[in-house]
């Protein structure tokens, strides 16, 4: 990717040293694209497995680290990453920043999440993955033999400190380092909604952090939190993940809220319809999002008075959930809408996302849910809403800020192809698994018999995972030729809106070379009305403060990367594993300390190396 | 052109949600065909909340596609669309009326919750003896890895794989588990719940049969290994015949071991009765035979016949992976004798 900057060439070593918003962005899209693809090979695995009645190609405990891995990796590995590479390539942007609040803590946060993917990846080398589920329910992930569990731990935990670390950076930056005029309602849809998950990320991962703690300990230490024959509970662990669980489909799905409502806007050349009213429905969804869990845990056994408030609670969350929905059709009507393959995206997204949200709607009815729950009518809905909702969102952002980050535009013949295999791969894979739920199949299932008459419905889903592979494959070839051939195109080559696109092209490396004045909602559209070129700029051109790149922060991801081995081999590795864990933790430690001790205060581009003048997109 | 194939495309997902709640798959394992009342409170609830889902979904459907027929850029017109900030009403139209539909299912699904439920005065009889006459008999469900035993305290009857039930009768649940999580789950006689390990977290509810027939249990909680492999059949049989049934397998006794006893019973006796109880002698570790010779399947999936008996004899894990009956490695004579004898479980009937 490093060829598309040809700007600021740069080496192995500055990739792994950048504090640079823009290339930690790249860092997230392309390790979190590749976990996607190892992601999606799980997944084309599982259907192939269920492609027939009583196949025989992965079955027992294989088909159970497959099933495991594949939710494990497509939501901690693929999707919070991608999200992550647009909060970071596209947010200090829209709101006119230099960088994020804390630049170095950025960098921290990818290296985690990279190491701690990788953590987990090498279990499959390495005696077996994890086989519980990405739930991972006690007592069968506590007794779970082999390491698989103890790689899901501890590789989770190390990424998911990273995401913490993510997501307070961004809350400080977009609480802090907004343009002069941005006021908190002049925010475009994405900043609030990555401002939104950052506050979701806050709250609900630390109970997730608790949790694999309290799950480490009962596995590595012989603890008994969940053990109910010494007095543990494994009820417990359901409403720690649950708590963090229900709150991370949040998380997920806003920021697929934010790029659609970028996206419909931009392509129908219309103002967001019901700014306030999609701003509230965002806080709303974020708050509700808190109050849901248990819906997760309806056949449990938590009594009826339980069921019922979370089933009620559940239906709420319908209600601002259906304002977007509606403000989105409203900011297509009376627009000029173009079919560009972002906006086809967004709008793919919108009629598959309100069959999620139906479906949704059905589960919450608790009595209902007896019937769906953990069967294949729960898979078919959280697929809607997650490939139907979330990895649409994200197609259309890629195809949408892909220019932004990379100066190249997606090839758009492909780009269409792309879309329409996926689509239809998409709704041919998951839209009889409905069917296959009520007729009783349940879901982590690597078999089913001849007799019970869901063989052709599971193989028609099969054929859907297929397309849905065209789809996927035509993609990576698009981004092949497009930085093979593609030319570099202006800062706004979309007729955009946001100040995004009030830059040149490649993005400076220090974004804008004036702090913009925002003089409302749609800033760069508002300039664009009043005839001007670019925005008004709210200071002179001076000298601009930059941060230095360190090579701390994979140093420090490192350690514990090492310190996460010896916890997995604790109970079997001996010495070595002790050694492993003080030297891993060790150099952690130094690293912090180093940190802490050295002064760094970054430093300036002076005035004389920059641009006379700020020319805008078009430079 | 491809707008026209998007609407095409909605005629027959409606076309196909129709047909599937006509009632397709199999009607011995389909919630779509309900042959219990727990299973017909959920598919009242399922269409209730499916006809206003629908509702909404043909509206935002049609809204949606006008739109984008309509409002498509043609070529040559470059005129800037009014930029709306948006509608007062329409936002109070689009958040009161989802309200209005949303109340209108809560009601029903928190009554049908408490239905559903086995509440502690229920199970007592403190809400009036009607409750409690309702439901004369309890069975304990205790989930393995990965079979299930069926207790009968009442009645002093223990079995495994195959639920007996009476037609017509509420009869109350009490589920647990011996390792980890699984959960219980009959989708043509009721909704599922899950069986907790440890004394404090059993679960309660209640099975309502109204036909006749062999319906189809299955585990719904990831479990291990052979979770998609926890089948167990359910027999729901007139009062009589249930009866019947409960007389004979209290009288069955294990034969005591003397001259005249099959070569069978004798390997049986010194290789499978540590775990495997018959009649009032044997272990518990594994699942209950007495009456084993009744079954309609062998370990829940496989057919009842001698040759897959002796399969799950000597190969136990390759046709459950996991599970925790050692290989015994019998020849073919003990094998076939040893086939006979479990053939020969039969309760009288």
């Amino acid at each position: 990717m490093s060829n598309a900057h040809a700007a600021n060439k740069s080496s192995l070593w500055d990739w792994l040293t950048t504090v640079d918003h823009k290339k930690i962005g790249i860092l997230y899209l392309i390790s979190g694209g590749f976990f996607f693809l190892i992601g999606g090979l799980e997944a084309l695995l599982i259907r192939i497995q269920l492609m027939k009645p009583e196949n025989t190609f992965l079955t027992g405990d294989l088909y159970n680290q497959v099933l495991t891995m594949h939710g494990t990796t497509m939501i901690f590995l693929a999707a919070m990453p991608i999200i992550f590479a647009f909060m970071n390539a596209v947010v200090p942007l829209q709101i006119g920043a230099r960088d994020v609040a804390f630049p170095f803590l950025n960098s921290l946060g990818f290296w985690l999440f990279f190491f701690g993917g990788v953590l987990l990846n090498l279990s499959w080398f390495l005696g077996g993955a994890p086989d519980a589920g990405w739930t991972a329910y006690a007592p069968l992930s506590t007794t779970s033999s082999g390491s698989g569990l103890d790689f899901y731990v501890l590789g989770l935990q190390i990424a998911g400190a990273g995401t913490l670390i993510g997501g307070i950076n961004f809350l400080v930056t977009i609480i802090n380092m907004r343009a002069p005029g941005m006021t908190f309602m002049r925010m475009p849809l994405f900043t609030w909604t990555a401002f939104i998950t950052s506050g979701l990320i806050l709250f609900a991962f630390p109970a997730l952090t608790i949790g694999f703690f309290l799950l480490m300990f009962d596995r590595v230490f012989e603890a008994n939190f969940f053990d109910a024959s010494m007095g543990g509970n494994p009820i417990i662990w359901e409403h720690i993940f649950w708590i963090f669980g229900h709150p991370e489909v949040y998380i997920l799905i806003l920021p697929a809220f934010g790029i659609i409502s970028e996206v419909v806007s931009t392509f129908s050349k219309k103002r967001l319809f019901g700014y306030s009213a999609m701003v509230f429905a965002t806080v709303l969804i974020g708050f509700l999002g808190f109050m849901v869990w248990a819906h997760h845990m309806f056949t449990v056994g938590l009594g009826p008075v339980a069921n019922s408030i979370f089933a009620v609670a559940t239906m709420a969350i319908a209600i601002p959930t259906g304002v977007k929905i509606f403000n989105w059709v409203f900011t297509l009507w009376g627009g000029q809408i173009r079919f560009t393959t972002a906006n086809l995206f967004a709008v793919g997204f919108i009629p598959t996302f309100v069959m999620g949200g139906v479906t949704g709607v059905m589960l919450a009815a608790a009595p209902a849910d007896y019937q769906y729950h953990d069967s294949y009518f729960v898979v078919a809905h959280f697929h809607y809403v997650i490939v139907g909702g979330l990895v649409l969102g994200l197609f259309a952002g890629l195809y949408y800020w892909y220019p932004r980050m990379f100066g190249k535009m997606l090839n758009e013949t492909i780009g269409k192809w792309n879309f329409w295999t996926f689509f239809i791969g998409f709704h041919l894979t998951f839209f009889p698994q409905h069917f296959l739920g009520l007729m009783g199949m349940p879901r982590r299932y690597f078999t089913y018999p001849e007799g019970f008459g869901l063989g052709s419905m599971n193989f028609i889903s099969t054929i859907g995972a297929f397309f849905m592979t065209i789809g996927t494959i035509l993609f990576v070839y698009n981004i092949i030729i497009t930085h093979a051939k593609g030319k570099m195109v202006s800062g706004d080559p979309w007729d955009g809106r946001t100040l995004e696109w009030a830059i040149p092209n490649p993005t400076p490396h220090y974004n804008f070379l004036q702090t913009p004045l925002v003089r409302g909602l749609d800033a760069l559209w508002i300039e664009k009305m009043a005839g001007n070129k670019k925005m008004t700029p709210a200071e002179p051109v001076g000298d601009i403060h930059m941060p230095n790149n360190s090579i701390l922060p994979f140093i420090m991801s490192l350690g514990f990367f090492i310190a996460g081995f010896g916890f997995i081999y604790f109970n079997k590795g001996g010495a070595l594993a002790l050694v492993a864990i003080i030297v891993g933790l060790g150099i952690g430690l130094v690293c912090m300390f180093l940190r802490s001790w050295i002064d760094d205060h970054g430093y300036h581009i002076h005035k004389k190396d920059l641009p006379k003048e700020d020319k805008g997109a078009d430079l | 052109m491809k707008r026209w194939l998007r609407l095409g495309r909605i005629v027959p997902i409606f076309g196909l949600m129709l047909l599937g709640l006509m009632g397709c798959g199999n009607p011995q394992m389909s919630a779509l065909q309900p042959q219990g009342k727990g299973a017909e409170a959920a598919y009242d609830l399922m269409i209730l909340s499916l006809v206003v889902m629908v509702v909404v979904l043909v509206i935002v459907f049609l809204l949606f596609t006008y739109v984008l027929i309509k409002f498509r850029k043609r070529k040559g017109d470059d005129s800037i669309p009014e930029q709306v900030e948006g509608n007062h009403m329409l936002e109070l139209l689009w958040t009161g009326i989802p309200i209005v539909l949303l109340i209108i299912l809560a009601v029903p699904t928190v009554m049908t919750t408490f239905d559903l439920a086995v509440t502690e005065k229920a199970a007592s009889g403190e809400e009036g003896e009607e409750a409690k006459k309702d439901a004369p008999m309890t069975v304990k469900v205790t989930a393995h890895q990965f079979w299930w035993e069926f207790e009968y305290p009442e009645l002093g009857v223990v079995t495994a794989q195959e639920l007996y039930l009476p037609v017509d009768t509420r009869t109350n649940v009490e589920l647990s588990s011996a390792d980890v999580i699984h959960s219980f789950w009959i989708p043509s006689i009721s909704g599922k719940m899950d069986t907790n390990p440890g004394d404090k977290l059993v679960n309660k509810m209640w099975l309502h049969p109204e036909e006749i027939g062999t319906f189809q249990g299955a585990c719904a909680e990831l479990c291990g290994d052979a979770h998609a492999l926890m089948y167990f059949q359910v027999k729901v049989v007139s009062q009589e015949k249930f009866d019947a049934w409960v007389e004979s397998m209290k009288t069955v006794k294990f034969a005591d071991a003397s001259s005249d006893v099959s070569e069978g019973q004798k390997i049986f006796e010194n290789n499978c009765l540590q775990c495997h109880a018959v009649g009032d002698k044997g272990g518990k570790v594994g699942p209950a035979l007495t009456g084993f010779g009744d079954n309609e399947k062998v370990a829940g999936i496989l057919d009842h016949n001698k040759e897959n008996i002796m399969k799950w004899i000597n190969n136990p894990h390759d046709v459950k992976p996991g599970n925790n009956m050692p290989d015994f490695n019998f020849d073919d004579a003990q094998l076939d004798a040893l086939s006979d004898y479990l053939l020969g479980l039969e309760t009288a009937k």
